[in-house]
């Protein structure tokens, strides 16, 4: 604990990593999380609309929705893989933080449309029946009384989602995780430090465990803070809705 | 027979392989108030959901025969059905207020169709003080819907309707969650909004049928057994079954 201070989080690892601070891993990861959920939340979310108030069940759809489950029980280092294979050499994004982000934001999908549609199924029929007898389309209906509603559901079950890929470290490591960078990261195709990634580092590559042993358990402290923060919020979300209701 | 305004001929409705409605043929007259009567289970609902198209979402329910609003034919492919159900305004079982505020409620629907901006507070006011619930609201319309009393949901339920000025409303139970002095008030409302439209009403309850309606149509196990007047059907109904279950010996 005691290495956790305002320097430790606020300055660059200066002397091979023996001293200074974490601050480029905490704006990786931030940035990484970042671009998980400009990819994987809009998306997801209009995945489990589609899914709940358009598509008709049919075999199909069943289809898609055991894969959608099946998704989610996938290792998170096969991600890493398909990571590697698709974004950084066929699409050739390289390793970079935007390669990373999208496979995190894949890993994050089945989850985010899991969750949002369960979010969506809560929402009685009489609510959308209201608004349709007035004359509303399908898609009115869904943007002023269905998403309204399940709104801190939905939030609630991607904050959880997000919390849990910004503690990945296996999907990232192929695809653009770098155990040190000389600066802070500036754009989206560069490579860049993570949390949990350093963590991993410090504590088992590090030619000089011992000397590093507390910067890893003060980094272990700083990303266990950064997912209980973003806990908080969803808890704080459901607590306000259950108290509305 | 006065002017029919909405009618059906020859419905027949199948949800999945269930044959529902059987062979309806129903004329509902202008500016009366028509009751359905039946045991649970018979259809009425069914069939006053088939009037403004609520079913179309329900995935396997297939409707075939000819429905009309006036001489419009309502299940015709071009005709909008968003359009149709600001004609044929639908109030239902339980209140089912938007989570929104009361003037918001108001609001929605005006604002759906395009309604002009500067018109909306005058259209409000005159539909709430037509659902009797002006008095009641009007220092408060910022207030969220869901606040008010039961019984005064459902008057929003029925004002929100209102305010679109439609042809026909229909109501499926709108009393059977509401205490009885709700109920008498929403039965008041009834009676003095059918001088503007024509009203469909679905009701289990008998007395409720004899205080509100003109015409009864009672159906059973999806058929239409009797369609007269309220009259006709009390007191001297012309089938044994009908007979039966206004006197309350079975349903």
């Amino acid at each position: 604990m005691p290495s956790v201070s305002w320097n430790f989080i606020s300055k660059l690892p200066t002397e091979g990593m023996t001293k200074g601070g974490i601050l480029p891993a905490i704006t990786g990861t931030v940035l990484l999380t970042f671009i998980t959920t400009i990819f994987a939340v809009p998306f997801g979310i209009a995945c489990a609309i589609y899914l709940n108030e358009y598509a008709r069940p049919s075999v199909l759809t069943n289809i898609i929705r055991a894969s959608i489950r099946n998704l989610s029980g996938i290792p998170s280092i096969i991600y890493g893989l398909f990571g590697l294979a698709l974004f950084v050499q066929a699409l050739r994004l390289g390793t970079s933080v935007l390669s990373a982000g999208l496979t995190l934001g894949l890993l994050s999908l089945p989850y985010i449309i899991t969750t949002t549609e369960e979010a969506l199924k809560r929402i009685p029929t009489v609510m959308r029946e209201a608004t349709l007898a007035l004359g509303a389309t399908q898609f009115e209906t869904i943007r002023d009384v269905v998403l309204p509603k399940a709104l801190p559901g939905i939030l609630t079950g991607v904050i959880l989602t997000l919390s849990r890929a910004a503690g990945e470290t296996a999907p990232i490591l192929f695809t653009g995780v770098a155990f040190y960078i000389n600066g802070l990261a500036t754009s989206f195709n560069q490579e860049f430090m993570a949390l949990p990634y350093h963590l991993y580092m410090l504590s088992t590559q590090h030619q000089s465990i011992g000397q590093v042993r507390p910067l890893a358990y003060g980094t272990a402290v700083v990303l266990i803070i950064l997912v209980f923060i973003m806990n908080c919020i969803a808890f704080y979300i459901r607590f306000k809705q259950r108290t509305q209701d | 027979m006065a002017d029919i305004k909405l009618s059906a001929h020859n419905l027949n409705l199948y949800f999945g392989t269930k044959h529902i409605l059987k062979n309806i043929d129903i004329d509902f007259s202008k500016n009366k108030v028509t009751s359905l009567i039946g045991p649970s289970g018979c259809g009425k609902s069914t069939l006053l959901r088939c009037f403004n198209r609520m079913h179309d979402l329900t995935p396997d329910a297939k409707i075939e025969g000819i429905l009309k609003l006036d001489d419009l034919d309502i299940y015709k492919k071009k005709y909008s059905v968003t359009e149709l159900r600001k004609r044929i305004g639908m109030v239902f079982q339980k209140p089912n207020p938007l989570p929104k505020s009361i003037y918001e409620n108001m609001s929605y629907a005006l604002k759906l169709h395009d309604f002009p901006k500067n018109e909306l507070p005058h259209l409000i006011e005159s539909a709430l003080k037509e659902s009797y619930l002006w008095e009641e609201v009007k220092e408060e319309l910022k207030k969220p819907a869901v606040k008010l009393s039961g019984g005064q949901q459902q008057r929003l339920c029925i004002a929100r309707t209102v305010v679109l000025r439609p042809e026909v409303i229909l109501m499926d139970e709108p009393c059977s969650a509401l205490d009885p002095i709700s109920t008498r008030k929403i039965e008041d409302l009834i009676l003095s909004l059918k001088r503007n439209y024509t009203i469909v009403i679905v009701t289990h309850n008998m007395q409720q049928a004899q205080r509100i309606s003109d015409d009864v149509a009672f159906m059973y196990l999806g058929e239409l057994i009797e369609f007269d007047t309220y009259e006709n059907i009390f007191k001297n109904a012309k089938k044994e079954l009908t007979k039966n279950y206004v006197s309350g010996h079975f349903g």
